[in-house]
């Protein structure tokens, strides 16, 4: 049966519950999987990287399958689904899978497919120039960015996604394509705290981020919201009941509360946060999920805002490859950013990276507490220095 | 195994498709160099250029595919891209989004899935004047064959704007921007058609997730696929109608990489390990000590990092020191091993997970809004992971059912976990206090004890106190 055509197709809307299918599902995933992957379903025994973006699992019943993993784009068009489907078509029979990091990986079965298929993708570029399908995102670089939708779809955003994605991996290509890193770097995007794309265990972490209070709409907020829900959705008490004065309920905000997290505009569309001069970015860094040797551990901030620099955010793209080119220097094999600055000290990471150290990094939220050092056990550095001259220790 | 729990349409795009060929080549190279969107987007052009795929050269292929199609082959606007576009360079001049807050929409009978979105400049940018999102439920591991996704441009070009996401963030695929009288004939077509049902949004569970697991990888403890595909069946009336305090996520890793962030990003995070001993190849130890065999799966190839040395890049950096070498054979004390995979990574020819398999049970793990980021908390150290999963299943009841009863309006779990305390919720899902659950013990001596812990109760008497002590 064909996709239906017309303004409402095979629906209905004087009967809507005629023939209505619900709650089937997402399709089975067997039938998806490359008739290789179904005979060696559970049998792998090890896999190995055989160059940037080229993976080989080899089965206890004896086949490989190659994997040519390349970067995609979150954002995509039928124009562009509709080209990967070709490459699939061509060299993999028609399969083809998308990872959890918007990387796009084709499998074949022979060595000599792979070098077809390399040469293919490396040979699509847009129109502008643009690779359409570049090969990598694996091993100690730096694999594809996740991030969240930024202007081109969401209400919350303090920054845009897209942009800042393309821009930071323009700048990183070489990271994508190669693996020279002392670990994987895996750097996320979400665009506000409300973080839908969960950035908060990753290496690099690129958080848009609102500066200041919300204002209130007095005029509406009393029909557009549940002004109590408003108040209780504050985490500090910065939002309680007022009356204009022509009598309307609305509400105040203590503004030297608010620590800008922009729950009240979720709860409450009377209440936008965003600004032009407010809103910008944080970089946090030093997260991991992996329980390999060290636990996972949340992304700690480092940058505590720079600005939304449309469309190529310079200030952003900086900081980023200081904190990388830091790393790539000074880490031990197998490190991550996190581990690396944990045994050098994060006083020595600022150092290393050139990054300054202000108060906006001292936590002072919940638990804050745990992250102040309660010993005599750290480095000098010129910091130190200076904050010992501060205070009359030194001349 | 591997069956479907209802057979499955068979998908042939020859059969389901609305655009010819013609259709689908209607513009050459050179049209596509010289095409200008009837919006000025300076910023967005900057955007074309550099290495990186660009999603704005993208987007304006899908525009001018849109532009030459004939009027009534599509059925929302045919210029929502170029108008999507318009909307982003304005915000970026602006410094803000053009995006209104919410808006109800969605399918009869659901109560997620779809989010309605609209824009505040509707008279600049009418073609995105209603943009609503629909989530579709990917399948597991999100392995397709082009028929389908075939099939999904089609339905998606003509009663959408033609533009993804593969995938969201939470694993959907993501259908970005229609209008509202699309959206039954849309899911009709998805579900008559395609065989296929939307995913979770709003207060209810979201669309599960699993990692690549057995499907190609030798590390996955069970079967995150199956289980994945399982329980999103089995809790459909939970992802499509939102019974919940807020959102709650289920995540499958297979072995504890955690490359599907289950323990950052899941309410229920199932994360794969093994109880007995890790498979040692002596053979293969030694070709990796000699350099036969590159270590870590090759992926440090690019630099060179001298001779692999087994005692500095294994052995040194094992967490709890349980292995050494002794004779040129390779000892793991097991009983002492974490399971962390630093070394199976390093060795995978010559180190595997045991044959014991199962899965750790770990809850609670959110975003920072809004008492701060949590990770999931480890509360069932070892569970057998085989079908039909029912001890999951009746661990999950009881975590919904406290979670539902307890928990206040946009509470996730992890934080009433928090606010009710973590021994509360071990009483819950009925498993004993045990050392593992936390990383060390108190160390403020404020616990709570109950009355029916100490001999004699609360209820005491004033008189009998003052007869031994005087006022």
């Amino acid at each position: 049966m064909a996709l239906s055509t017309g303004k409402l197709g095979k629906y209905n809307p004087e009967k809507p519950t005629e023939n209505r299918i619900t709650d089937i599902g997402p399709r089975h995933y067997w039938e998806f999987f490359p008739p290789i992957i179904q005979r060696n379903y559970g049998k792998w025994l090890y896999h190995d990287i055989l160059e940037p973006g080229v993976l080989v699992h080899v089965s206890e019943t004896g086949e490989k399958v190659y994997t040519v993993r390349c970067g995609g784009m979150r954002f995509m068009s039928a124009e562009m689904i509709r080209e990967v489907c070709d490459i699939a078509d061509k060299y993999c029979d028609g399969y083809v899978r998308f990872t959890t990091r918007n990387n796009i990986e084709f499998m074949v079965d022979s060595l000599e497919k792979v070098e077809a298929l390399k040469k293919e993708l490396w040979s699509r570029k847009f129109v502008t120039g643009s690779y359409k399908f570049p090969v990598g995102g694996t091993g100690a670089g730096i694999t594809n960015i996740v991030h969240t939708q930024g202007y081109i779809h969401c209400h919350t955003p303090a920054t845009d996604a897209s942009s800042m994605v393309k821009a930071v991996m323009d700048e990183l290509f070489d990271y994508f394509t190669s693996m020279t890193l002392p670990a994987q770097v895996r750097i996320s995007m979400a665009c506000c705290l409300n973080m839908c794309g969960a950035v908060h265990c990753s290496d690099i972490a690129l958080l848009g981020y609102h500066r200041k209070p919300p204002i209130v709409d007095h005029e509406v907020i009393e029909s557009v919201c549940e002004i109590p829900l408003a108040i209780a959705a504050c985490p500090v008490g910065a939002i309680s009941p007022d009356k204009t004065p022509s009598g309307k309920r609305t509400v105040k905000i203590k503004t030297d509360r608010c620590m800008f997290c922009g729950n009240c505009y979720t709860m409450c569309p009377a209440l936008p946060l965003s600004d032009k001069e407010g809103d910008g970015v944080t970089i946090l860094a030093g997260g991991k999920l992996s329980n390999r040797i060290s636990e996972p551990k949340f992304s700690k901030v480092v940058v505590p805002w720079l600005p939304n620099n449309f469309p190529r955010f310079p200030e952003v793209v900086e900081a980023v490859k200081k904190i990388i080119e830091a790393y790539a220097a000074d880490a031990r094999k197998y490190e991550r950013i996190g581990d690396w600055a944990e045994r050098i000290g994060w006083e020595k990471f600022f150092e290393k990276c050139g990054l300054p150290f202000t108060e906006h990094l001292i936590d002072d939220y919940r638990l804050a507490y745990d992250t102040y050092r309660t010993s005599t056990q750290f480095k000098f550095t010129e910091a130190a220095w200076e904050a010992s001259r501060a205070a009359g220790g030194i001349d | 195994m591997f069956e479907p729990k209802r057979p499955q349409k068979k998908l042939k795009y020859e059969e389901l498709r609305i655009y010819t060929e013609e259709e689908l080549k209607n513009y050459t190279e050179e049209e596509l160099k010289n095409f200008k969107i009837k919006h000025a987007i300076p910023d967005l052009e900057e955007l074309e250029k550099g290495p990186w795929p660009s999603f704005v050269a993208d987007a304006k292929r899908e525009a001018l595919h849109r532009r030459k199609l004939a009027d009534d082959r599509v059925m929302i606007p045919k210029d929502v891209v170029e108008d999507l576009l318009g909307q982003l360079q304005l915000s970026f001049d602006d410094g803000e989004t053009h995006w209104k807050h919410g808006g109800i929409v969605g399918v009869f009978g659901y109560g997620g899935g779809v989010i309605g979105r609209y824009s505040d400049v509707p008279e600049k940018f009418p073609g995105v004047a209603h943009f609503h999102t629909i989530r579709v439920n990917q399948p597991a591991s999100k392995f397709y064959k082009t028929d389908f996704l075939r099939a999904l441009c089609d339905l998606w070009e003509y009663r959408g704007s033609g533009i993804f996401n593969l995938h969201g963030s939470t694993g959907d695929i993501i259908l970005l921007g229609t209008v509202t009288d699309q959206l039954e004939p849309i899911f009709y077509d998805l579900t008559h058609e395609l065989d296929q049902d939307l995913g979770g949004s709003g207060s209810n569970l979201r669309t599960p997730s699993c990692c690549v697991g057995k499907a190609r990888c030798e590390w996955a403890c069970y079967d995150t696929q199956e289980l994945c595909y399982e329980l999103t069946m089995h809790y459909q009336d939970e992802l499509h109608r939102p019974a919940f305090p807020y959102k709650f996520k289920f995540k499958f890793d297979g072995c504890p990489n955690g490359c599907v962030a289950s323990i950052a990003r899941a309410d229920m995070s199932v994360i794969g390990t093994w109880r007995d001993d890790i498979r040692i190849d002596q053979d293969a130890v030694a070709a990796y000590i000699s350099g036969e065999i590159l270590p870590n799966g090759g992926a440090h190839r690019g630099r060179d990092w001298g001779k692999f040395d087994i005692q500095k890049e294994v052995i040194d950096l094992c967490p709890t020191q349980c292995m050494s070498l002794e004779n040129g054979k390779l000892k793991i004390n097991n009983r002492e091993c974490t399971r962390c995979m630093h070394c199976i990574n390093v060795m995978p020819r010559a180190l595997r997970p045991g044959t014991d398999t199962g899965a750790s049970v770990l809850f609670g793990a959110k975003a920072p809004i809004l008492e701060g980021a949590q990770m999931s908390v480890l509360t069932v150290p070892f569970m057998k992971m085989e079908p039909p999963y029912d001890n999951l299943k009746e661990l999950i009841e009881k975590v919904f059912e406290w979670w539902m009863e307890e928990g206040k309006n946009r509470e996730r779990l992890g934080e009433l976990i928090q606010r009710q305390g973590l021994w509360r919720f071990l009483e819950v899902i009925g498993v004993p206090a045990f050392p593992q659950t936390v990383k060390m013990p108190r160390s403020n001596p404020y616990i709570y004890w109950k009355e029916e812990d100490v001999p004699g109760g609360w209820d005491r008497d004033i008189e009998d106190y003052r007869s031994r002590h005087k006022r």
